[in-house]
C-alpha cells in the first residue's frame, strides 16, 4: 500500500478527488494489470519508440496500482495512438469487459439477484421500442404488435430484452461476443416453444455480421452496451449498415456527468452493489451530446432522447426530462445511401490478423445489459 | 413427437382408442408437451369462468392460449325455467361494466335480471333503519340468478374458443412449482396434474376454486380463516304487496335455528320470516327512547328530506323446494399472489353474505388482474413475473381487507341483542343515516 500511496502522490497533480480516483483506478485494475501483462512486446516497442513516456510505463509495469484520472487518460490515448498504428484489428469490442460479464453469465435470469434494475428496466424500454416502432406502421396485428418487424438485439446478454420483443412477434436475431451469455439466453428460451421459433441467438461481434446481413433490420437495438464498446464511430457506422433505409436504431446508456460518476459508479456499484463491481468505466459513458453528434454524421436522424431514472428503493424506473444519469435514443436511418469513408478502409483490414489480446472484438460487450 | 404421444398415451385403453381415436386422443394433441399455456384458469365458477372470459376477450392476448378447468360437467341452459333459482347474486354497477366489457352482460339481459335503486336495513332490536338510495336515477346494483350469470359465461366463452380453450369435467389432482432460480435446468412452470394423469404446462396459474381452494393449499399459502357459528338460509319468496313480485330470502341465524327453518313446512317458514321482521319482541323501551331522543337531535341539526319509510315486507308465500342452508365463514388469505400463481375470487378472500360483497369483490379482482395482465402482455413480459403480480395483490388487498373487516365487524355487531351493543348500532345506524359521506362511502 506504501507503493501504491507513492504512486498516487506521483500522479497527484491530477485534478479528480485523491480517493475516487483510487477508487476508479480500483475499478480500473483488472483492465491495466491485464493489459500490462498480455501486451508485452507491444509494451517494449512502445518503450522503444516514445521514450518520454518510458518512465510512467516502467512505474505502472513494476507497480500496478492505482491511477487518477488524467493518467488514465494520458495511457489511454497513447494506447489508441499505438493501436491504431500497429494493430489491423480494429473492433468493438473489449476484452475485458467480456471476460467481467463472463463472470456473471448464469445469474442472468434471476429476477431479483443482480440483474435486477435490468428486468425492470424492461418496464421502460419495451414500451419505448414498441411504441416507437408501431408508429411506423400503419395497423398492427392485436396480441403481436412487432409481428412482421426483423430486430437485431446487439449485446443482447442473456436476452432479457430479446425475449419479451419476441413475445411482442417479431423475429430477433440477439448477438454478443460472450458466449457464456449466448449460452444462457439459448438455454432459457428453449423451454418456450413460441419463442423458441421467434429468436435467434449466435455469439458474435456486430462487425462480424455486417457483410451478411446488409439491410436486413427494421429496427437495431443496442441496450446498454454503447458505454462498454471500445469504438464509437465504427460501431455506429456498423449500426447504420444493418438497418433498412428509415429503420430505427435504438439506445439506452450512461451519460458522462459528475452525477452518473457519483451515483453511477461510487453510490451504485461500490456502496449499494446495485450493479456489480467493475461493470462501468466512467470514461467509457457518452454524453448525449456526443451519442447526437456521432449519430448525425453517420447518416442517423435523431427522433428521441428521454432520460431514466432508476429509484433502488422500489426497484422501478421511471422516465425523466433529465439526462445526466440514463438515457434512451432513439434514431432513424435516413433515406440517402452509404458512402464508404475512412473507417471503413481500416475496418476491413482487420479480419486477417489474428485475435491478440490486444484486439477488441467487434460488437458489443452483454455485460449489465438485458 | 406429438403422435408418439398420443399413441403411448391411448396405449393402455386401447378399445376407447379402437372405438374413437380423434375424440380420445385429441385432448393429448392439444395439450402436448410442447404446448405451454400462457394462463390456466382452475375452477369454472362465476369468478374462474369471468376471468377466463375476460381474458379471452382481451385485445393483447389474442396470440396467447388460455385455458379453464373445470371439474363438473359443462351446464347448458336450452330454456329459461320458469320458477326463479334460489341463488341469486347481487351485482354491482363495477360489477355489471366488467361484464359488458366483454359482453356477457348484454345475455344477462336478454334473459333476466332485477335492477334496485334502494337498499333498507332494518335492525330486529329497534327501530333504527338505514336507507340507501341514490339521488340521481342510477341503479344501486342488480340482482340476477346465478345460474344466468353462468349461462352468459358460457357463450361468450364459447365465441373466443379460438383463445379459450375450457376443460369440463377436469378436476387438478397435482401441482409442481417452478424450481428455485438455482435450479437452472428445471422447468420454470407450473405443472398441472390432471385426474386422468394428463399434465399441463402453463406460465401463470390462476387459482379461482373457492374458499377451499386447492390452488392455495398447493402453494402452501396460509389462510386465516374462521367459521361463524351461522348458517344462511336462502328461499324465494313471493310479497304480499303486488302480485308478481318475487323476493330472494338470505337469512343468516344459528346452526340449529337454520337447520330447524329448513325443515318446517311451508306456512310456519313464512310465519317465521314475518315474525322476523314485524317482531318487537327484542325491542326494549330503554333503546326505543334512546333511539328517538338520537332521532330528534338529528332532525335539529340537519332538516333532511325524509323519503318515504318502507315498511318490513310481509311475506305471502315461499316457493317449494327452493329452501337451502349453507354454512358460513370468513377466509382471508395472506398472500395472492406467489411466482407464477394468482389467487382471486373465494380463493383469496371469503365473506359473510350479510354484504351482498362476495362475487363483488372477485369481479374486483378480476378488474384489477385483468388489467395488471393486459399490460404485462402488451410489454411481452412474462406473465408469471412477480413483478405485476405484486401490483394486483397490493390493490386488491388493500381494498379487499377493509371491506372483511367491516363485513366481519358488522356481522358481530348485529348478532347480539346484548343493550349496549344494540344501543350503540342503533345510534349508529340513525348517525350514518343521517351522514350522507358515510353511506357512499359505506356503499
Amino acid at each position: 500500500m506504501g507503493g501504491g500511496r507513492l504512486l498516487s502522490s506521483f500522479w497527484g497533480r491530477s485534478l479528480g478527488v485523491l480517493r475516487a480516483g483510487c477508487r476508479v483506478g480500483q475499478a480500473q485494475r483488472p483492465r491495466l494489470t491485464s493489459w500490462a501483462v498480455c501486451s508485452n512486446s507491444q509494451l517494449i516497442w512502445t518503450l522503444q519508440s516514445k521514450p518520454w513516456v518510458f518512465d510512467e510505463y516502467r512505474t505502472m509495469w513494476f507497480k500496478s496500482c492505482r491511477m487518477t484520472f488524467l493518467s488514465l487518460n494520458r495511457m489511454k490515448s497513447y494506447w489508441q495512438l499505438w493501436t491504431r498504428l500497429y494493430s489491423t484489428s480494429q473492433t468493438t469490442v473489449d476484452s475485458n469487459e467480456v471476460k467481467t460479464f463472463l463472470a456473471m453469465a448464469h445469474k442472468w435470469w434471476d429476477e431479483e439477484g443482480m440483474f435486477a434494475p435490468l428486468h425492470s428496466m424492461n418496464d421502460l424500454r419495451v414500451p419505448f421500442i414498441r411504441d416507437n416502432l408501431l408508429k411506423t406502421v400503419a395497423n398492427h396485428h392485436p396480441g403481436k404488435p412487432l409481428s412482421g418487424m426483423k430486430i437485431l438485439d446487439v449485446g443482447c446478454g442473456g436476452g432479457l430484452l430479446t425475449e419479451p420483443l419476441g413475445r411482442l412477434g417479431a423475429s430477433v436475431f440477439g448477438i454478443d461476443p460472450v458466449d457464456e451469455n449466448i449460452k444462457t439466453a439459448q438455454h432459457h428460451k428453449a423451454f418456450d416453444p413460441v419463442l423458441d421459433k421467434r429468436i435467434e441467438y449466435r455469439v458474435c461481434s456486430l462487425e462480424e455480421i455486417v457483410e451478411e446481413t446488409e439491410e436486413t433490420f427494421d429496427a437495431v437495438i443496442a441496450s446498454e452496451v454503447v458505454e462498454h464498446v471500445a469504438d464509437l464511430e465504427t460501431f455506429i457506422q456498423c449500426c447504420r449498415q444493418v438497418l433498412k433505409p428509415t429503420g430505427s436504431l435504438f439506445i439506452t446508456t450512461i451519460n458522462k456527468t459528475q452525477l452518473s460518476y457519483a451515483l453511477g459508479i461510487v453510490f451504485a456499484e461500490q456502496i449499494a452493489g446495485i450493479v456489480p463491481k467493475g461493470t462501468h468505466t466512467w470514461e467509457k459513458f457518452v454524453s448525449p451530446e456526443k451519442l447526437e453528434s456521432i449519430l448525425e454524421s453517420n447518416g442517423l436522424s435523431v427522433q428521441t432522447v428521454a432520460g431514466m431514472l432508476y429509484n433502488p428503493f422500489s426497484g422501478y424506473w421511471h422516465w425523466n426530462e433529465n439526462t445526466s444519469l440514463n438515457y434512451a435514443a432513439h434514431a432513424v436511418k435516413s433515406m440517402v445511401p452509404d458512402h464508404s469513408g475512412p473507417a471503413e478502409v481500416v475496418f476491413k483490414g482487420e479480419t486477417e490478423e489474428p485475435q491478440a489480446e490486444v484486439s477488441t472484438i467487434p460488437g458489443v460487450h452483454g455485460e449489465l445489459k438485458k | 413427437m406429438a403422435t408418439r404421444l398420443a399413441v403411448s398415451r391411448c396405449g393402455p385403453l386401447p378399445a376407447a382408442a379402437r372405438r374413437s381415436p380423434l375424440v380420445s386422443c385429441r385432448r393429448w394433441f392439444g395439450a402436448s408437451a410442447d404446448t405451454v399455456y400462457d394462463v390456466v384458469v382452475s375452477g369454472g365458477g362465476m369468478v374462474g369462468a369471468a376471468m377466463a372470459c375476460a381474458l379471452g376477450h382481451d385485445i393483447h392476448f389474442h396470440d396467447k392460449k388460455i385455458l379453464l378447468l373445470e371439474a363438473g360437467p359443462k351446464k347448458v341452459l336450452e330454456k329459461l325455467p320458469e320458477t326463479y333459482s334460489n341463488r341469486v347474486s347481487s351485482i354491482s354497477p363495477g360489477s355489471a361494466t366488467l361484464l359488458s366489457s366483454f359482453g356477457a352482460w348484454d345475455h344477462i339481459c336478454n334473459m333476466r335480471y332485477r335492477a334496485f335503486r334502494r337498499m333498507q336495513v332494518w335492525d330486529g332490536c329497534s327501530e333504527a333503519l338505514i336507507m340507501f338510495d341514490k339521488d340521481n336515477l342510477d341503479d344501486m346494483g342488480y340482482i340476477v340468478e346465478n345460474d344466468v350469470i353462468m349461462n352468459a359465461l358460457t357463450k361468450q366463452l364459447e365465441a373466443v374458443s379460438d383463445r379459450v380453450t375450457v376443460l369440463y369435467r377436469s378436476k387438478a389432482v397435482g401441482y409442481s412449482w417452478p424450481g428455485p432460480f438455482s435450479m437452472a435446468d428445471s422447468s420454470p412452470w407450473v405443472h398441472i396434474t390432471l385426474g386422468d394423469g394428463s399434465t399441463l404446462q402453463t406460465t401463470l396459474l390462476i387459482g379461482a376454486d373457492g374458499h377451499n381452494s386447492g390452488v392455495r393449499q398447493a402453494a402452501g399459502i396460509q389462510n386465516v380463516s374462521w367459521n361463524y357459528d351461522q348458517s344462511a338460509v336462502v328461499a324465494t319468496l313471493h310479497l304480499s304487496e303486488l302480485s308478481d313480485t318475487l323476493s330472494s330470502l338470505v337469512w343468516s341465524t344459528s346452526h340449529d335455528h337454520a337447520a330447524q327453518l329448513v325443515s318446517m313446512d311451508k306456512e310456519e317458514f313464512v310465519d317465521a320470516i314475518n315474525s322476523a321482521f314485524w317482531s318487537d319482541a327484542n325491542h326494549t323501551d330503554f333503546i326505543g327512547s334512546a333511539g328517538s331522543m338520537l332521532q330528534y337531535a338529528v332532525a335539529l341539526l340537519k332538516p333532511s328530506k325524509v323519503s318515504a319509510r318502507q315498511l318490513p315486507p310481509s311475506v305471502a308465500k315461499v316457493d317449494a323446494k327452493s329452501r337451502v342452508l349453507f354454512p358460513l365463514g370468513l377466509g382471508h388469505a395472506a398472500e395472492y399472489v406467489r411466482p407464477r400463481v394468482a389467487l382471486i375470487g373465494d380463493a383469496a378472500h371469503r365473506v359473510h353474505p350479510l354484504a351482498g360483497q362476495g362475487v363483488n369483490m372477485g369481479f374486483g379482482d378480476i378488474s384489477s388482474l385483468l388489467h395488471h395482465l393486459s399490460t404485462a402482455a402488451f410489454s411481452g413480459k412474462d406473465l408469471g413475473s412477480m413483478s405485476h403480480l405484486t401490483g394486483y395483490e397490493t390493490d386488491r388487498q388493500r381494498h379487499n381487507t377493509a371491506l372483511l373487516a367491516a363485513t366481519d365487524l358488522l356481522k358481530r355487531l348485529y348478532s347480539t341483542s346484548a343493550t349496549p351493543l344494540v344501543l350503540l348500532r342503533t345510534w349508529g345506524l340513525q348517525v350514518t343515516n343521517a351522514v350522507s359521506p358515510l353511506k357512499v362511502r359505506g356503499h
